[in-house]
């Protein structure tokens, strides 16, 4: 038996993560003189407390949601694709071109192109690193993160080259048309008496963002594909027995992660910056990561670890704003809860497994 | 004797895993100069017990006393200091050192290493004398047999002045002609007054050398006795807790059309090492042909060749047709495709993913199959229901179909390895070490599995380095060595010698 039954496996663990993370965290807001509790009201208060957080916490969490399925798919075949990053700007660069170059009559027709180009621009910068690792055996978590730099630096040349409306000083693209402009929450729930803050970012592709997580879901525990991506993760010497060809499942895996993570795209660029600046992504691929993670690569562990991370971000600058506690503890408690949920996971879990062992100490096997 | 201290003594030693009892009160005494057997199924008790004693784990209850004297053994380091030496199945030898080396690894006296191997090297030459064990001490140990490699092992212990010697599965790496060499050497330490407690679940074995046998079942020591007075077949029950068919029941075969053709099939590895060379084999439907060998000379790479998943040059056809070695078509869907299902000899590492459940691992490598897919999701109650009904006629336990495969006992994966593949009807079924790790109850309906395929007038390939399977299972036996086959014989009109000759790379005409 799994020592760990599989409800205290994706809940208490997570949980008891996350209180450790927080008594550090508020061991440090002490440290420096600051009172927790009150730290911890202004940032729920900042993330839920109003339309205005709520739509920059779904906002922050559709983007962690794009990035963090884009690893647990890759994660499913045990590739650690590291380069969400690198393929989130690729795809930034593809919702870009797509929406810059072709007058579009209406934003649906715009978005389903723009969510192609910004897929098909991230599926491509992830298929170099995986046909190299595929075919060449070169270690996908080294290309990957390669391959983040020399997609900030393709974009960039983009930009500064290629993009930059003439006579501009500013290194992005040109402002996109007003046709391609999504709908914000505030368009969406206006219809239904619903009083949505107009000033925040949060738009329509939340709902594709969720859309995604019922489509992995399918994908990974539902489809032939999807069973044949874990069985490949699982054990690849078993997966060569039965014939599941390695080069397919790890071309295929990072495919579909480099898409996701390119899909962010139409969040991020279209939804929100409405053109492509440097760097639009500030790390929300590399985010995706810990949201993986802390959700056990489970679609539905995804969307609550983004909706999470979205809190921390949203109340996180709420906290700076309102407080003497500087802009960068918001990083140290990001980091603190990373650590607690993805890294230090077996310190929660032996102690937990010896509570269990004895619990059913009477239990014959 | 009878007034001499016991070399070991254990008293009421219980070891506790969670809720899982390893070790249940178990005393045992140990004549100095004895051979003393313990014998049991996979996890009833003997490592844990022998980790106990070479001070692996800490027993939760009980004592132990060496040559009379109480002795607490926290770590393997007071294990040598008591005089014990082990040697593992596995062997922990530096592949790349000498012989020298490896016998003062751990052992050196002062910084400098030449000293160290100067002495050893007069200490080893004394051993060697009295023991008669011989092994080139600057050899490197990548380069000798499995045989010398295991002398090297029983060396390191002599050396570290161990009185009792402790030999977990000795022989199972071992052609038999070494095991006899082996057992040669164990009656010499006798003699020479050391003390050996040999771990087996080979019944033979037993019989052959030791003085006395325990015997283990589920963590108790449930008899022990002098060997002189006991039977393979009261040892068998006393394992098992019931009467055991030690021998196959089968009637003659009745072969049919030729099912597998192989004709000069060559593997060369990426080394450039030939792993096959030119092999020529048949197989008919209604038989079953056993191919006898140590490990590691070529078997393995048949089995993956014929399953699909290793390149090879030559020609296999089944059912008289081709089958592609390379490239496209040579993988394991496409030959199940082509009616050959394949229980591999690793079922850890190939026949089951070990983390997932049990109907997951009934639909692995057929989960393309209609039955298991509704449109383009897959039908997981249909695999689930069909998983049950193939747990309960392969008597699976527990049968439950959600549970992962690494919580089933070894006998128990593979009998849901066996009933996915047996259950496809496949025409030409290649088994590799059906009962490596099995219990002897399981083994008895294995055996009966693979039997009744055949009758069913199955083609049936089989693998196994236990000759006397090999033996009661197949109608004829094809002996494998440095990737030849030596020669082949009928099992009624040969024996373990003659066999063992071929294993050991003696061809037909001489032996």
């Amino acid at each position: 038996m799994d020592v760990v039954p599989k409800w205290a496996e994706v809940t208490l663990i997570p949980i008891i993560s996350l209180l450790l993370a927080a008594i550090f965290s508020a061991i440090v807001i002490i440290a420096i003189g600051e009172d927790p509790l009150n730290a911890l009201k202004i940032m729920v208060q900042g993330a839920f407390g109003s339309t205005y957080g709520w739509g920059y916490t779904l906002y922050y969490a559709t983007n962690f949601m794009f990035t963090g399925l884009a690893f647990a798919v890759a994660f499913h075949a045990s590739l650690f694709n590291i380069g969400g990053e690198g393929q989130a700007l690729l795809g930034g660069l593809g919702v870009a071109l797509v929406c810059l170059l072709v007058p579009w009559p209406h934003w649906t027709i715009a978005l389903l192109f723009a969510m192609i180009g910004g897929a098909a621009f991230g599926a491509l910068w992830a298929a170099i690193p995986a046909w190299l690792q595929a075919k060449r055996g070169s270690h996908i978590v080294i290309t990957t993160i390669m391959f983040n730099f020399i997609g900030a630096a393709v974009l960039n040349y983009m930009l500064v080259n290629v993009l930059k409306p003439k006579g501009s000083q500013d290194p992005a693209t040109a402002r996109f048309a007003e046709a391609v402009h999504l709908p914000t929450l505030h368009d969406i729930l206006a219809p239904f008496g619903i009083a949505f803050s107009k000033s925040t970012p949060a738009n329509v592709s939340l709902f594709i963002a969720l859309a995604a997580c019922v489509l992995v879901w399918l994908l990974i525990w539902r489809t032939r594909l999807g069973f044949e991506i874990r069985a490949f993760g699982k054990s690849q010497s078993a997966a060569r027995y039965a014939g599941i060809s390695g080069v397919r499942i790890t071309m295929i895996a990072m495919l579909i992660s480099g898409g996701l993570a390119g899909l962010m795209a139409i969040n991020n660029v279209m939804g929100e910056a409405e053109r492509l600046v440097l760097n639009p992504t500030e790390g929300a691929g590399f985010l995706g990561i810990a949201v993986a993670l802390m959700g056990r690569s489970h679609p539905f562990g995804v969307f609550l670890a983004a909706i999470l991370f979205g809190f921390l971000y949203q109340g996180g600058a709420e906290l700076a704003f309102f407080t003497s506690i500087p802009r960068e503890m918001i990083i140290v408690i990001q980091a603190l809860v990373i650590m607690f949920t993805g890294a230090l996971d077996n310190m929660v879990r032996m102690p937990l497994e010896r509570i269990f062992l004895a619990l059913r100490g009477k239990e014959v096997r | 004797m009878a007034n001499e201290a016991p070399a070991i003594e254990l008293k009421g030693i219980s070891k506790a895993f969670g809720p899982v009892q390893a070790n249940k009160d178990i005393s045992i005494r140990v004549m100095p100069g004895t051979i003393h057997g313990i014998i049991g199924e996979n996890g009833a008790g003997k490592s844990t017990l022998m980790s106990i004693l070479y001070g692996f784990y800490k027993a939760d209850a009980g004592e132990i006393f060496i040559s009379g004297q109480k002795t607490t053994i926290p770590d393997s380091q007071a294990a040598i200091a008591a005089g014990i030496g082990m040697v593992f199945q596995h062997f922990k030898l530096v592949e790349n050192f000498t012989v020298l080396e490896n016998i003062v690894l751990g052992a050196e006296d002062g910084g400098l290493l030449r000293p160290s191997l100067a002495k050893a090297r007069k200490t080893l030459e004394e051993l060697e004398q009295e023991y008669d064990l011989k092994v080139d001490p600057d050899a490197i140990i990548e380069q000798i047999g499995v045989g010398a490699q295991q002398r090297v092992e029983i060396l390191k212990a002599l050396y570290r002045q161990a009185n009792i010697l402790i030999l977990d599965e000795p022989t199972g790496v071992l052609t038999p002609a070494e095991a006899d060499q082996l057992f040669r050497i164990l009656g010499r330490l006798r003699e020479e007054g050391k003390t050996i407690i040999l771990i087996t679940h080979k019944l033979r074995e037993i019989m052959e050398i030791t003085d006395t046998v325990s015997v283990m079942r589920r963590g108790e020591m449930t008899a022990t006795v002098k060997t002189s007075e006991t039977s393979p077949e009261e040892l068998a029950e006393l394992m098992v807790g019931r009467k055991v068919l030690l021998q196959v029941d089968k009637t003659p075969a009745q072969p049919g059309d030729v099912i597998l053709d192989v004709k000069n099939l060559r593997v060369v590895d990426e080394m450039g090492v030939e792993r096959l060379r030119s092999i020529d084999l048949q197989v008919r439907a209604g038989e079953i042909l056993g191919i006898a060998g140590v490990a590691g000379n070529g078997q393995s790479e048949l089995l993956e060749v014929l399953g699909g998943y290793m390149d090879a040059t030559g020609e296999v056809r089944v059912n008289g047709t081709l089958m592609p070695l390379t490239g496209a078509g040579a993988d394991g869907r496409s030959r199940r495709e082509s009616g050959v299902s394949h229980v591999p000899e690793d079922r850890q590492r190939e026949g089951l993913i070990m983390d997932f459940a049990a109907w997951e691992n009934v639909a692995f490598g057929y989960h393309d199959d209609a039955a298991y897919n509704r449109g383009v999701l897959m039908d997981n109650s249909a695999v689930r229901a069909d998983t049950e009904a193939k747990m309960e006629r392969f008597d699976v336990r527990p049968p439950n179909p959600a549970l992962a495969a690494k919580n089933f006992s070894g006998g128990n994966q593979q009998k849901i390895v066996l009933a996915r593949e047996i259950e496809r009807n496949p025409d030409l079924l290649l088994i590799g070490q059906p009962t490596r790790g099995v219990d002897i109850g399981a083994i008895e309906f294995i055996h009966q599995q693979i039997v009744a395929l055949r009758d069913q007038g199955k083609a049936i390939l089989l693998v196994s380095v236990e000759l006397e399977e090999i033996l009661s299972l197949s109608d004829r036996v094809a002996v494998m060595f440095d990737g030849q086959i030596m020669g082949e014989r009928l099992p009624s009109q040969t024996d373990e010698k003659e066999l063992g000759l071929l294993m050991a790379g003696v061809s037909g005409e001489a032996a």
